[in-house]
């Protein structure tokens, strides 16, 4: 299906000196789009030509549309010699392509060489005409929007989440191949960036059709990965949560919902039902899932085993792909192939009993468990909020309604077609997983049954799930009433050899590796008894040829109201299928939604604690928890401590307020080949983890907190090291028990000094527990009956120790016990003897542990005015300005010394990462009070002895006077806005004359007078003399404002944006208008977050999608390694800005640094580094503005959002 | 073990003003660490000396490489790789061009050229300016009066347009590129202790009086050079000294008009014919380019100097001044009034802010 794609070059500015002799340039423009290429003319003699050529008009198939960007290159004529390139943009017009994105890209761009860096700028322009798709064969998915952001984005509604979507692309690294020899840097870093953009649109477009598919509209939690794998290839992949989203205003204008969906499953509904199941069947054997899943089943991987189970945190160590499983065994001693893998890396003592925690077993186990649950209904009583195992329902009621059967799978042609699908996929898998299969075969073989239905929503939302390979969701957070329980962490790793693979250039092995990963967190998030697992992410780290692929997610339990909304949605299109009907489904649905949301949580459990509840059986404990009643609703158990990898709800009930916790680690480890290197590194993994989950629970319990969100382990490999991170941030969830202290416990107490040696660090530890507790604000009620409970891991590793030991009952309070033989009979009195025990207690006696506390101890806290945390948004606070600074840092470490010790190492990365933080703080301290948030820390080894952590994170400053209650409100306003859109509006004038109410009189003028000085500075002034008089006052002002206003530069930034009201319209407008002194260069504003506070996103334009090279070979020249990357990383700021600002944006919300990849050769004066930045671009407004612009009344309140957005 | 790399990079540029202050006084890293940690500017938080050095090396990058874009400040803010709120682009311009008036004063009047860069170290150690600051000053200087020098129109004007500068400064800037131009001498001891303002108030007036601009906003011509058609007319002032009458007739006007309103009467009685003379012998040699140059030494040497050594105070120069000037455009045969005045408003102000020890 063709589109029309039109470029016009205007002009350029800044540009190099390509001419020493005249000091000037002859520059044209090359425009590159496939195979296509248009030149403009040569314009003579300048540095800032004004080519204003004509549209060059580009006939394409919108499958190009997807992969390919747009290539301009400048280039300085030269009439002799070949012409010398000056720098290349590339354009990703994907954004032009869902019509509810950008319209058309214009404006400024940066001319980027990756050896020179940016060589001044280029304005373009570009418009695609689209037609509209009516083939049914199309390879395309254009219209299908992808949002970084993991959560339901701000303007948007959730009909229906989806699922789980993958993909994966692989193709040959040019920077590997022979050519390389011969062709400049240059080139070879151009045909990596260009194949890297079109290995991502592939991806993209090869998601959106899967996303179609599926009946979705949108990929949410979009999240993309680059492994450079070396000589077996270059891999892109990328994971997303399918959903079909609804524009908030749509619901009040239904003639434009339907346009969203107009290139996609509605028209398919349009053609004669008769047509498309034939239509189908051809499609069947070429469309992607159907394919890749017969091919995988073809590859005959062996499921591996995993081996331990700890928090939910399972990890494998065994690589068992097929092709390498013989090498592995041989690795791996004399276990037989497909037996649990028992005598691996964990510790030996208890491996027999835990490692038959196979698969099969689990799901055995986990049947007869619920068995017994259902049988002891009455005694639970809480049989409808209880996890039932899926298996079991496939038994007792084995047919899931065809209501929960469509909900996953919209238009009928889909539904037959996926059930075809998963039927296949499900046969094959039943004989290597039960698990998978059974929920599966069943669905597939008697889905148009209408079976009698359990009226349990959980049950249905099961069985919704039960249908979906992988009941993944990228999401961290979710709409109200979505997420009922959660479960815990689930991970797990795996151990590849690359250059085992037997087709490097095809992805088969790598889909199969991926797969057996999903596969094992599903299994574990059974086991925890929860269907789901959301906040799920998958990451890689690869040195030479091993490499550890990660996957890691929380298991929980989902209401189905997002699914079986869907199918009541469903339901009206399948039998009418008409757009006014459809309409009136959505109307329908959305009033279902509303209802419900105000339900759900009566239905449930009280909002606050609900998640925190067990999902699994309390009988059967997956692991040994301590349980106890919830602290709010004391009804329902929840467990001591609770880890997560999603965001704090916003309805969670939290005491006091967050903070960042790290724990790091690094291992070292011998320099191996091959085999006996991922040998090696299996079998320190565990222990890695272990050790991370340790350091974690006692930082925790030293912050005298309860719960970990957003946790993230980074587990990096290098030649003669590991490293290990692990992030998250603590919070005390009210409804779990209050943790108790942390009790040394020293073994040989004859000694006087030696006692007194505890004694103090059992003060200091006492101390630093009290202090956090003020510092955190802290302090929990104090509950009668509940005794404050011990605190134990909900590790299973320490069950271990448990099973080791002569307490033979798993559910016995175990403690966290380093030397797991020696001290049984301390365990005895300390454990048993005490009924309540509310110690945590640290052995120190060997020297791990005092390691561990010595790492407890020096972890300096945070200065005055500053909070950590590496999630979307802090606890406790509530009333952020619109101030805030994103910003990269990069850091390289080189350990000259190469005999370092394990605690030596330890020492120094920990000392590393703390040192950032405290440059970090020192850097931001202007912005105080301030809050870091979404502190993203990647470490990375990228030679023998450097270590790398980069981190990106967004400082955000906040009022410290404003009132709690005023806080609370704009806090619910920002978070849940896209929930209840109604409340919000309601909501929304009050708060605001709160807010101006509040504001201090003096910051009011100074903005008034910025913002009444400004502008006119910023008008083109051809009257010199009076541009005078308006320059000097403009800068007097501006220094009386500096020194008038407490951090000043913070406030006047803000208040220049309040001075360029930004509704979508206008700001454009508004650019051309500004000239030169006030800069005609917009500010865009950037933020890990998926919300800018204070402000309303009104529109996202696309997805922001950049990889990067820049090479140089004057190091030195250019400032070092240092100055290298810091010009680098600036540049990529500012061409991401620029990309974003063509757009008509004024944001990027969601931005991560995916990959940052260094290399150096300081000898050769040489250094190469690769980026890889996403986000989505953005327009927001100011609430302010939002609430001054529209004339209406507030019981229309409504419509002006959408006239907003319809501008 | 050492830090290899480590950068910091924000979406807003971070500036540090105090920092900044510190690399344009041209200190190296390790001594701005030091100051900074001697000021104790660093408040409440308690911060290791690596963490500031840390800091600092970043700051100095990022200045290092705005240095590039300040050259042209405009492109500050038209450029995209750095985001920096408008005042901070403001205060980076304004104090990259601020310069030491001890080094201008150096400076001044010398024809900014290379080899006058090499002394640079020579001025830098007399006035303890580190050199660094020095080349960079000169450099501003250099650039300023390359753009300016050729165009048209208003002079410190066109350095505010071009560079962005406050009015203050920009006048300064005219002062330093007028000087240049010119080339007046200031450099002989006896000019020694006249400060940069005080040159950079005569330079204004020169220039708001003496200039081609000065006369006619729209004419196409130059701001940096005197107006030679005014400078020839100069010469018919001779006939206040050297008709006999007119001078006598002068002379008794002034005194009428200041007899017992200066201390220095009777001083000013007998010196009269001689400092008139001089004023009227140092405008009628203005054709000359070489007199010109000598302008404020001649101002010294054959006015300034008689009268300190006559212990003048300014409140009598001031009314000598006035009256001197006022006085002649009443003599009935008098007829260069319009010239007169133009040359004696300059002159008068130029006198009173250069009479000082």
């Amino acid at each position: 299906m063709p589109g029309k794609l039109k470029a016009k070059i205007v002009a350029g500015r800044h540009l190099p000196v390509m001419d020493r002799a005249s000091d000037l340039t002859d520059a044209f423009v090359e425009v590159k789009f496939g195979n296509t290429t248009f030149k403009t003319d040569v314009y003579p003699k300048s540095l800032n030509p004004q080519w204003n050529s004509e549209w060059f008009k580009f006939e394409v198939d919108d499958e190009d549309l997807q992969d390919e960007p747009l290539q301009i290159t400048v280039l300085d004529h030269d009439t002799y010699s070949a012409n010398d390139a000056i720098g290349k943009v590339y354009i990703d017009i994907d954004p032009l392509l869902s019509s509810e994105a950008a319209t058309v890209i214009s404006g400024w761009f940066p001319i980027y060489d990756t050896i020179h860096g940016i060589r001044g700028e280029i304005n373009v322009l570009v418009k695609v005409d689209l037609f509209n798709d009516l083939n049914r064969f199309r390879q395309s998915s254009c219209g299908v929007k992808f949002f970084c952001t993991t959560s339901i984005p701000r303007c948007y509604r959730a009909v229906m989440v989806h699922g789980f979507v993958e993909e994966l692309v692989v193709n040959e690294d040019p920077e590997y191949q022979w050519i390389d020899r011969i062709r400049t840097p240059r080139a070879s870093n151009e045909a990596r960036q260009r194949l890297i953009s079109l290995m991502s649109g592939e991806l993209q477009r090869k998601i959106g059709l899967k996303v179609l598919e599926m009946g979705g509209n949108a990929v949410v939690g979009y999240l993309q990965c680059f492994d450079l794998e070396g000589e077996s290839g270059l891999v892109v992949r990328a994971i997303g949560t399918a959903c079909t989203l609804d524009k908030i205003s749509n619901t009040y204008a239904p003639a434009s919902a339907i346009n969203p969906c107009n290139s996609s499953p509605s028209k398919d509904t349009k053609d004669s039902p008769q047509a498309v199941p034939s239509a189908l069947g051809c499609r069947s054997t070429h469309s992607s899932p159907v394919h890749s899943a017969s091919s995988r089943l073809s590859q005959g991987f062996s499921v591996s085993v995993p081996t331990l189970l700890f928090a939910g945190m399972k990890h494998r160590h065994r690589s068992s792909e097929g092709p390498r499983a013989r090498q592995c065994r041989a690795g791996f001693g004399e276990e037989a192939p497909g037996v649990p893998l028992s005598s691996g890396p964990p510790t030996p003592l208890r491996a027999q009993t835990f490692s038959s925690f196979s698969p099969s077993k689990s799901y055995s186990r986990q049947s007869s468990s619920s068995d017994t649950e259902l049988s002891l209904t009455p005694k639970t009583a809480r049989i409808c909020l209880s996890p039932s195992s899926p298996t079991l329902q496939s038994k007792s009621s084995p047919i899931p309604t065809t209501k929960a059967l469509r909900s996953t799978t919209p238009p009928p042609l889909h539904v037959s077609q996926s059930d075809t699908a998963m039927l296949r996929k499900s046969v094959s898998f039943s004989e290597d997983l039960l698990l998978a299969a059974s929920g599966m075969g069943s669905g597939g073989s008697a889905g148009k049954e209408a079976g009698p239905l359990k009226a349990l929503l959980r049950q249905q939302t099961q069985s919704a799930l039960e249908q979906r390979e992988f009941p993944f969701f990228t999401l961290t957070s979710f709409p109200a009433g979505f997420l009922l329980h959660v479960g815990g962490v689930v991970s797990a790793r795996s151990v590849k050899l690359l250059d085992r693979i037997h087709n490097p250039d095809e992805p088969e092995t790598r889909d199969a590796w991926w797969e057996e990963i999903r596969q094992e967190i599903k299994s574990h998030a059974k086991a925890l008894g929860c269907h789901a697992v959301v906040g799920y992410s998958e990451s890689t780290s690869i040195c030479e040829e091993v490499c550890i692929l990660s996957a890691s997610g929380t298991a929980a339990v989902l209401s189905s109201r997002f699914m079986q909304d869907g199918a009541l949605d469903m339901d009206h299109r399948l039998s009418r299928q008409q757009a006014p009907v459809f309409t009136s489904g959505t109307e329908k649905g959305e009033g279902d939604m509303g209802s419900s949301a105000s339900l759900g949580f009566e239905d449930l459990a009280p909002p606050g604690c609900g998640f925190c509840h067990i999902p699994y059986d309390e009988l059967n404990m997956p692991f040994p928890a301590q349980l106890t009643y919830c602290h709010c609703c004391r009804r329902f158990k929840v467990p001591d401590v609770l880890f997560t990898t999603i965001d704090l709800p916003t309805e969670a009930n939290v005491t006091g307020k967050g903070c960042l916790i790290q724990a790091r680690l690094c291992r070292t480890k011998k320099k191996a080949q091959g085999e006996g290197n991922a040998t090696a590194i299996s079998n320190l993994l565990p222990f890695l983890e272990y050790e991370l989950h340790t350091q974690l629970m006692n930082k925790l319990k030293l912050r005298s907190m309860n719960a970990l969100f957003g946790l993230r382990i980074q587990i990096s490999i290098g030649e003669n090291m590991l490293l290990g991170l692990a992030s998250a941030t603590g919070v005390y969830l009210t409804p779990l028990p209050s943790p108790g202290g942390i009790q040394i416990a020293g073994k040989t107490p004859s000694d006087i000094t030696y006692e007194q040696h505890i004694s103090n660090m059992q003060k200091k530890i006492n101390d630093t527990i009290a202090k956090n507790k003020e510092l955190y604000e802290v302090n929990p009620p104090k509950l009668f009956t509940l005794d404050p409970e011990a605190f134990r891991c909900i590790n299973t590793e320490l069950v271990e120790e448990v099973i080791g030991s002569p307490i033979p009952e798993p559910r016995q309070r175990s403690r966290l016990f380093r030397s797991h033989s020696e001290s049984s009979d301390e365990v005895s009195e300390l454990d048993l003897s005490h009924g309540k025990k509310d110690a945590f207690v640290l052995e120190i006696d060997d020297t791990d542990a005092v390691e561990d506390i010595h790492s407890l101890l020096t972890d300096a806290p945070t200065p005055p005015g500053f909070y950590s945390c590496n999630t979307e948004i802090m606890p406790g606070i509530y009333n952020w300005t619109s101030a805030l600074q994103m910003f990269t840092s990069v850091r390289v470490f080189r350990l000259s010394n190469v005999n370092l010790t394990n605690q030596g190492l330890n020492k120094v990365f920990n000392d590393l990462c703390e040192n950032l933080l405290k440059s970090l703080y020192f850097k931001l301290r202007s912005m105080v009070p301030c809050c870091l948030c979404h502190l993203n820390f990647t470490v990375a080894v990228p030679e023998d002895e450097l270590i790398q952590v980069a981190v990106t994170a967004v400082a955000m400053s906040f009022d410290k006077e404003q009132t709690l209650e005023n806080g609370r409100q704009s806090c619910d306003k920002t978070l849940m806005k896209a929930i209840t859109e109604n409340e919000e509006q309601l909501q929304f004038p009050l708060e605001l004359t709160a807010e101006s109410s509040s504001n201090p009189l003096s910051s009011a003028k100074g903005l008034s007078e910025v913002s009444g000085a400004l502008p006119s500075a910023r008008a083109p002034s051809v009257d010199y003399s009076s541009f005078t008089d308006r320059c000097s006052s403009w800068i007097e002002q501006l220094r009386l404002k500096a020194h008038t206003i407490r951090r000043g530069s913070i406030k006047t930034m803000s208040s220049l944006e309040k001075a360029s009201p930004l509704p979508e319209g206008r700001s454009r407008s508004l650019r051309s208008n500004r000239s030169y002194a006030g800069g005609s260069v917009a500010v865009v504003k950037m933020t890990p977050l998926s919300f800018i506070p204070g402000t309303k996103i009104i529109k996202y334009l696309g997805i922001i999608n950049m990889f990067f090279i820049r090479e140089t070979t004057s190091l030195r020249e250019e400032g070092g390694v240092s100055g290298f990357l810091h010009s680098f990383i600036a540049e990529v700021f500012a061409m991401v800005r620029a990309h974003v600002a063509a757009l008509g944006g004024n944001a990027v919300v969601s931005y991560s640094m995916k990959e940052c990849v260094f290399m150096e050769n300081p000898n050769k004066n040489q250094a190469q580094c690769l980026i890889n930045v996403s986000g989505d671009a953005v327009i927001f407004v100011r609430e302010s503005e939002l609430e001054a612009t529209p004339p209406q009344p507030q019981s229309a309140s409504t419509q002006t959002s959408s006239s907003g957005e319809g501008t | 073990m050492t830090m290899e790399l480590d950068v910091f990079v924000g979406n807003t540029t971070i500036i540090d003003e105090e920092v900044y202050q510190l690399w344009l006084d041209g200190f190296s890293v390790a001594d701005a660490v030091k100051m900074r940690l001697e000021n104790g500017a660093l408040g409440e938080c308690e911060v290791s000396g690596e963490v500031l050095h840390s800091d600092t090396m970043d700051q100095y990058r990022t200045f290092q490489m705005c240095e590039r874009l300040l050259h042209c400040p405009s492109k500050l803010a038209n450029q995209l790789l750095f985001q920096i709120p408008a005042h901070h682009q403001a205060m980076l311009i304004e104090r990259y061009y601020e310069f030491d008036h001890m080094f201008a004063r150096e400076v001044l009047g010398k024809k900014l050229s290379k080899g006058t860069k090499k002394d640079l170290d020579d001025i830098s150690s007399k006035t303890g300016i580190a050199l660094k600051s020095c080349r960079r000053q000169f450099d501003n200087f250099k650039r300023v009066f390359k753009v300016v020098e050729e165009l048209k129109g208003p002079l410190a004007e066109n350095v505010q347009h071009h560079f962005l500068l406050s009015d203050l400064l920009a006048k300064d800037y005219a002062a330093v590129v007028f000087f240049a131009n010119s080339r007046f001498e200031t450099g002989k001891k006896k000019l020694q202790y006249l400060s940069f303002q005080d040159f950079a108030f005569c330079a204004c007036q020169l220039i708001s009086y003496w200039t081609v601009g000065a006369v006619d906003n729209m004419m196409d011509d130059m701001d940096v050079d005197l107006e030679k058609e005014f400078l020839h007319d100069l010469k018919d002032l001779k006939v206040l000294v050297n008709d006999k009458d007119m001078l006598d007739q002068h002379k008794s006007l002034v005194c009428s008009q200041l007899r017992g309103r200066i201390r220095v009467f009777t001083e000013m009685e007998a010196n009269f014919k001689n400092l008139s003379r001089a004023l009227i012998n140092i405008a009628s040699k203005l054709t000359n380019t070489k007199d010109v140059r000598d302008l404020f030494i001649d101002l010294v040497e054959k006015f300034i100097e008689p009268c300190r050594s006559d212990k003048w105070t300014a409140g009598d120069l001031t009314l000598f001044l006035t009256h001197y000037t006022s006085t002649a455009s009443t003599l009935e045969t008098y007829r260069y009034q319009v010239i007169w005045e133009r040359y004696m408003g300059v002159v008068k102000s130029c006198i009173l802010k250069m009479y000082h020890d």
